[in-house]
This record gives C-alpha cells, structure tokens and sequence, in this order.
C-alpha cells in the first residue's frame, strides 16, 4: 500500500503491449526509505550495541529484552491494524490494566483457566465498546478511546481498591513464564500475532477493507463496504490483544493489578508511527511497526547498558519518531 | 492578442517518476496575452508539464523561465508569487470550509491579524459578476456537486490576478453553457494580458480558443503552432501518432420482448429529486440530461441508496430493494454506479489499481477472487491485467498505485471497477470525464457492449452529444423533476429547451457549440 513504480511504457504503442511485458524499475528513494528504513536504523543499532557493550549480545539479554516487550508489541501489532483503518485506540493501556485484574479475580475465586479466558475475552468486550461508541456516536476515535481508557481505568481501580490481586495457583503463573524451549509464551505469542495480522493485510479480504476504509471511507462504502463494521473489528482486534497481553503480563507476576499500563497507549503509537504506518490511515505494516517495537526496546535496553541516562533515551526516541514521520510523509507527497 | 515578449519559457525540461519519464526534453515558449493549448492523449505528461509551470511539481532537470528570469518554483506559492497559478485537474478544496474561504485561502483579506470577511464577499461578489459563475458564498464545498467544486477552483485561480493561470481540463465536468462563460473569462484574461495554458480533451474548444496549439505524446513534444493550421483531425494523428476517427459507434437496437429491469417509481428527496419515475429495460440505454443542479447525480445516489430517500420505490428485475437500501444491498443486485467524482467517491488513490477494481466483489465464501476470507492473488492480477489491457490503462499494472496515474487512466480504472462482473444495471455519472479520444471511444463501445448483453443502463453526461448518441430514449430533469423525456432522434436544441424548463417550441436558446474530445 505504497507508491510503487512501474515501467513507463508509453514510448511505442502502449495498447498493443501485453500486460504481462509489465517490468518494474528502481523505486523511488523516499519510498525506499519508508518501507526499509526502519530496519535499517534497526540493524545498525543492533550492531552498534553488540559492538559497545558486550553483555548486549547475549542469548539471555536478547531473550529477556524479547519477554519485556511482548506485551507492548502484541498490543502494537493490533493497534496497527486500528491505525490503518484510520482510528486510534488510546485505551489499550486500562484495557491492559483492567482484564490482568479480572483474570486475577477469576482466577481466584472460580478457576485458572476461566480466570485466563475472562481476562481476554474482557479485552474484546472493551474494544467492541471503543468501537461501537466511535461509529455510532460518530466521536472521534482519540476521543472516544480517551473517555473509555478513563473509565476503564476507574473500574480497575474500584476493584482493587489500589491492591493487587495475587494469584496464589501456580498453575496461573504458568501462562506468562512457561514456554517452549528457550521462548516464553509471551514471546510465541508476539511472534504468532505479528505474523497472523501482517498475513491478514496481505493477503487477507479484511486487509483489503481496512486500508480501504482507512484509504478513502466513501469509496469503500460505495463499493459495498460495511464501514463502521470494519472499524469496530479493529477496535475489538485491539482489544483482545490488550486483554491477552494483560493476563500474561499478570500471569507472569502472579497478580492482576500491579501495573495500570498508563504509557502503553503512546509507546504502541510511537512504535506504530516509527514503522512508517500511516497516522492518516491507509497506508502501513505490521511487520515495520514490529521493528518499531523493537527500536524502542533496544534504546532503553541497549543504552542502559551502556549506561546512557534515560533522559537521553527519551530525547532519542522523541527524535527517531520525528524523523520517521517525516520520511513517511516525504514519500508520499512526491 | 499575443506580443513577442515570452512570459513563460521551459528548456529542455524533463521529469522522471521512479526512472520512469512522464516528461522528456520539453521546450516550449508562451506568449504574454495568448491562450496557449496542450493536447495529448491520457498520460502524455499535460498536467505534469503544467504542475511543473505552476511549481506543484518539480522539474528534475530544465529551467523554466518566468518574464526572463529563471524560476524554478519549488511550491505553488512561490509560483504564485512570480504571477502563476494552476487549476488542477484533481481537485483540491478543503470541503470542510466555505465557497469564500476555499476562494480567498491563503490569500486572505486582513488587517493585521485579523480577516475582514466583509471585504471578502465583496471581492467575491465581483468574480462572480466577472465570471458569470453564480456561487453561494456560505455553502461548504463538500456539499457541492463536482462542477461547482471546479467553478470554485476556477474562481480561485481568477482571484489570484495572476499573469499566468495554467488550467488543466477546466470545464470537464461543465455543462456546454458553463463551459461557455468560462470561454468568456479566458478571452477576457488573454486581452487583459494574461497567459492561459489550457489543457483539455475537446479539441473543438482548443481550436475555438487557443492562439497556439502544442501536441506532446510519451512525454515529448510532438508540435507546437498556431491553432489556425490545425484542424481536429491534425491534431487526433498528432496526438495518438496514428489518425483516429471520432465518431460514435452505431447503436444496436433493443429487443422487442426484453423484460423491465430497473424500475423507479416516485423517488423523492427533499428538494433535489421531486417525484422521478423512470424505467429501464433490458440491453436498453437510457441518457439522463440536465443541467447542472437538475438532480442527474442525485438520481443515480438516490437509486444506488448513497443517499436516503423521502419516498419512492426502486425495483429490479421485479423485486423492490429493500427499505433502508444502500450501496451493499444494491451491489448485492447487481448495480454498480461509477461516481462522477472519482477521487472522493470511487478510488481509493493511496492503492493499487487491483485492489480498487476487486474491491465490490470480495464477498462471497466461494468467490473467484476471493474464498473463505482470503484473496486469490494471482488469479486477481490476471483477471484485472487482462481489463486493464482491454482499456488500453496506461500502465496497464494491476499492482500500480491509482494516485501515480493520469487523470485519465484513474477514470478508466474507475470504470474497469464497475466492468469487472457484468452488472445487471450500469449506473454511469459521467464516465469519460477526463478521457481521450481512443479511450472515449473504447468506454463507448463497452457501453454499447455491456448493454446488449442485457445490463440496464443509465448514463448521466453534461456532454450532451455523448448522451444523445449513446441512449435509446433520453430522460430531460430539470429542477428536480421530469421535465420530459426525448428520444434518441431528438436535437440538441429539443433537450436544452426541456432543460431549461422552456415550453416545448419556445425557441432561441441554443447549445452555442457541441463538445467532441480527444
Ligand atoms: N506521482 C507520480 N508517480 C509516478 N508516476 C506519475 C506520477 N504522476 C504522473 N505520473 C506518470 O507520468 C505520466 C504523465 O502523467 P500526466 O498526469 O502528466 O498525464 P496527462 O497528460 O495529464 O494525462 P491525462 O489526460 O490522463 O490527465 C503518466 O504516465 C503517469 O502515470
Ligand atoms: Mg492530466
């Protein structure tokens, strides 16, 4: 869903010519810098990092920087897909919040396994609110996310009381800390999310519909398109993937509650705008806002240990989205 | 008119998309106080020569001189600055403000920081008596049909005083009348001085107008010289390399038994559509004329169900549409409608012409496109490559992006996109707006073909030739309402009279020139 260049075929008689005799040319510099940029900058942090410090490049620190940020990239992932239909989703953070407490609550007092489900069940049943508030209502969906991430938020609190809920089951810790081999299930679970929606954009009839409706929503609707449906699926996308990433983020420390996820909303964003997804909607990738994810880990990760002060890494971080956002728009205006 | 002082000079300019050339070499020198055309067919490169004049578009190599100074504008501004301004071909209004303020926007009335809004609507009132372009200052563009929005734009550019206005296909979405006052502004601008470019497909106006007539094909300057010596013909081989005749395909006559498709009964809505009845039948064509504001565009949104009605029935093939209708429930039966504005209704730009083509027909378990959710790509990309090929879409790429192509060929994908599975009713609201003379004739022919096999079609056109050649029997709305019905034999002059609410026989109103294109 980017400018793409074709060959200029005109010279001799373009009707005759068999559209199969379609060669591609180089692309254009700022579309280039968009679509692989990011990984890029990524590769050469990464080396830079290996080279500076040498704790950096280590299976441990590799696979523990991959477990902390499983949630926030499960969450960036599907908040991609909610940014590309056109919308945006600053609930995910009460959402977070809201469903590792239930799942705790559930856990506790009825049974692990339905303490897990309620949890990311509670994240869909969130989001098709978002949605269905933002579509019916015709609020903005900034807005419409901002009063819910309140409410949420306020609900979680009341439930707590500003106590977390601990779990004392083992059996429910096991979700966030067991795993397959060397990788957690957060860390599969990341990795499986990332590949099933970048998988549903290119290839898939809803991925098709959501850069439409984030494309151009008239056109989409005169072409058939349920419009507000798409939007709410996004939104209920990006709920469930806040509710999953809640509950395991509860499971790994045994108590729902302990963390109300207040800079997931903006983190997720940045890590969305730094993949050169579109804020306008219409345009962009899971597999870049992924890179994304990863950019941000590896600065606070990476510099900590070479001990840059956490100010800098803000100042970087704040930088690198600027720089982002413009090539983004570089490359689509010319 | 024209003096030998060069206002606008290019040298050797060329532009290069992706290594890809829309523009190669052009020199071209025009003239202070003439009017200068650029013919061409789709994607020749015309509006990116003109961009480029106007600073919209940068030139990769070249200069391009204004009054003898090199000026390489780098924004539109900074052209406007050095007197030249664009009416683009694509429109572009901010539909959230007003007709005043999407005139005067970025050069507003002020005194200090603030806006005199009265001093606007003074100067407004002034174009339009210029102009002959009467415009509600107060609506908002968004609520404007196309042919408004592009008065607005015209306005716009007037406002400018600008020395130079490039104006790139300005009246084709203009009914003959408009085009004609707009003839009227440009003759007025070039004896005042002005240097208009004009890019337009109706070759008819280009000789009528212009002092001097440039051909570019592929990118490259074909010719350039006085319009006296060429005639539409020269122009045609010019432009397409090879001689073309513009003439209408002949119409097949519908069969005797052929059953009732699309039936319309009492549509109402508000003030636009006052209670239209109408019938189509099967392989028939039937024309819609009117003038702009006589509810054409609202009749083809009210029976695709973009827009609510108050009242009235739709029927196809016998069974009404459901109640509360809209776009699904019609493409479920077999309509589509080609929007006449094509940027904000039909494409989505930022994606490729595959996926604008497919787009209405995603649904479905078992599709050929798509099954069980997921998309057959390659079957899609052969499917489309093979249209776009048969429309002759330059590139003629599933895979390129709507928004690096022509005007032109964004209006063939765009009808490719209601072509892709026969439809049972065709509603087309101005189909070859924009197009050139081969591809005009080829979208005719896929009418003439798609309607004997059996579709229903309704085709709405200001270019009165077009609509009288095309249809079986032409429906006059004026004001919202039937104001008659004409057949295909019909003159000219007969279906302006009902468009002009005059009483059959009432003569003296006459069309003042017919439009053909290239
Ligand atoms: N932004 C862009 N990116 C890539 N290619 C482009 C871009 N803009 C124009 N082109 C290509 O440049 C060529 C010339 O385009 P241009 O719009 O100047 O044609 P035109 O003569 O105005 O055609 P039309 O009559 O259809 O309006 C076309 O092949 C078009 O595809
Ligand atoms: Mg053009």
């Amino acid at each position: 869903m980017s400018v793409q260049a074709t060959e200029h075929h005109g010279r001799g008689d373009a009707s005759t010519r068999a559209p199969e005799g379609v060669r591609r040319t180089r692309p254009g510099s700022a579309y280039l810098a968009r679509e692989y940029g990011i990984a890029l900058v990524v590769v050469a942090l990464f080396v830079t990092l290996s080279i500076a410090s040498p704790n950096f490049l280590t299976t441990d620190n590799l696979l523990n920087l991959l477990r902390q940020n499983a949630a926030i990239g499960i969450i960036a992932c599907a908040g991609t897909l909610v940014v590309i239909a056109g919308g945006f989703d600053l609930s995910v953070g009460a959402v977070y919040f809201l469903s590792g407490i239930v799942a705790a609550w559930v856990a506790v007092h009825v049974s692990v396994p339905l303490g897990l489900l309620s949890g990311v069940v509670l994240g869909g049943v969130l989001g098709l609110v978002n949605g269905e508030l933002a579509t019916r209502l015709k609020i903005s969906t900034f807005l419409a996310t901002l009063a819910t991430s309140l409410a949420f938020a306020g609900v979680g609190a009341a439930l707590t009381k500003g106590f977390a809920i601990s779990v004392a089951d083992p059996s429910f810790a096991k979700f966030g800390n067991g795993g397959l081999g060397n990788l957690t299930y957060p860390v599969i679970i990341f990795v499986v999310t990332a590949v099933v929606l970048q998988v549903l954009l290119w290839r898939g009839v809803a991925g098709r519909y959501i850069f439409a409706v984030g494309g151009n929503a008239e056109a989409a609707r005169n072409s058939g398109v349920r419009v507000d449906t798409i939007r709410v699926v996004t939104f209920v996308v990006s709920g469930i993937a806040a509710g999953l990433a809640g509950v395991l983020d509860a499971s790994t420390v045994s108590s729902g509650g302990s963390d109300t996820g207040v800079s997931l909303p903006l983190t997720a964003i940045a890590a969305v705008a730094l993949g050169g997804t579109s804020i306008y909607g219409g345009a962009g990738a899971v597999w870049r806002t992924v890179l994304g994810v990863l950019l941000l880990a590896m600065i606070a990760n990476g510099l900590d240990l070479v001990s840059v002060a956490s100010y800098y890494q803000d100042i970087l971080k704040g930088a690198l989205i600027v720089v982002a956002v413009a090539v983004n728009s570089l490359a689509t205006s010319r | 008119m024209g003096t030998d002082t060069a206002r606008i000079e290019l040298r050797e300019v060329t532009k290069r998309y992706a290594g890809n050339v829309a523009v190669e070499g052009v020199s071209l020198s025009l003239a202070a106080g003439t009017v200068h055309a650029l013919v061409g067919a789709n994607g020749a490169g015309k509006s990116t020569i003109g961009k480029m004049i106007a600073g919209a578009v940068r030139a990769d190599s070249g200069e391009i001189l204004v009054n003898g100074e090199t000026l390489n504008a780098r924004s539109p501004r900074e052209a406007l600055s050095h007197g030249v301004t664009l009416i683009s071909q694509e429109l572009a209004l901010v539909p959230e403000l007003s007709v005043v303020d999407n005139v005067y926007l970025g050069a507003e009335f002020r005194r200090g920081y603030v806006l005199s809004t009265r001093r606007a609507r003074r100067a407004f009132q002034e174009l339009v008596v210029q102009s002959g372009f009467d415009l509600d200052p107060d609506t908002k563009v968004k609520d404007l049909g196309i042919a408004d929005q592009q008065k607005v734009e015209i306005l716009r550019a007037i406002s400018r005083r600008a020395g130079v206005i490039v104006m790139d296909e300005p009246t084709s979405s203009l009914t003959a009348d408009e085009s004609e006052r707009l003839h009227d502004v440009i003759r007025q601008l070039a004896a005042n001085g002005a240097t208009i470019v004009l890019v337009s497909h109706f070759l008819n106006e280009v000789l009528m107008l212009a002092d001097t007539v440039t051909v570019v094909r592929n990118g490259e300057l074909v010719s350039t010289g006085p319009a006296s010596a060429e005639t539409e013909n020269t122009l045609i081989t010019a432009m397409l390399g090879h001689a073309a005749s513009a003439d209408y395909a002949e119409r097949h006559p519908v069969a005797a038994g052929a059953p009732t498709v699309l039936e319309v009964k009492n549509l109402r809505r508000n003030e636009a559509l006052r209670d239209i009845s109408l019938h189509i039948r099967a392989g028939e064509i039937l024309g819609v004329a009117g003038l702009v504001g006589s509810g054409r565009t609202e009749l083809a949104r009210a029976i695709f169900g973009v827009d609510e009605v108050d009242g009235g029935t739709v029927t196809i093939d016998g069974v009404r549409l459901a109640k509360k209708p809209g776009p699904r429930t019609a493409i479920e039966r077999g309509v589509v409608m080609l929007p006449e504005n094509r940027k904000l209704e039909g494409l989505v730009m930022g994606e490729s012409a595959a996926a604008n083509v497919t787009l209405p027909y995603l649904r479905g378990r078992r599709g050929p496109i798509a099954s069980m959710g997921w998309m057959r790509t390659r079957r899609e990309q052969r499917q489309v490559a093979e249209l776009l090929g048969e429309l002759s879409i330059k590139p003629a790429d599933p895979s390129a992006v709507v928004a690096t192509m022509s005007g032109g060929n964004q209006q063939k994908v765009l009808f490719a996109k209601c072509l892709f599975r026969p439809p049972r009713v065709l509603l087309l609201d101005e189909p070859s707006r924009g197009v050139d003379v081969g591809a005009r004739k080829s979208i005719h022919e896929l009418i003439n073909r798609i309607a004997r096999q059996g579709t229903a079609v309704l085709l709405i056109s200001s270019d009165l030739e077009e609509v009288l050649a095309l249809s079986h029997r032409v429906l006059v709305l004026h004001r919202g309402s039937v104001a008659g019905e004409a057949p295909s034999s019909a003159s000219m002059d007969e279906v302006m009279e009902l468009a002009f609410g005059l009483p059959n026989g009432n003569r003296g109103i006459s069309l003042g020139h017919t439009r053909s294109r290239a």
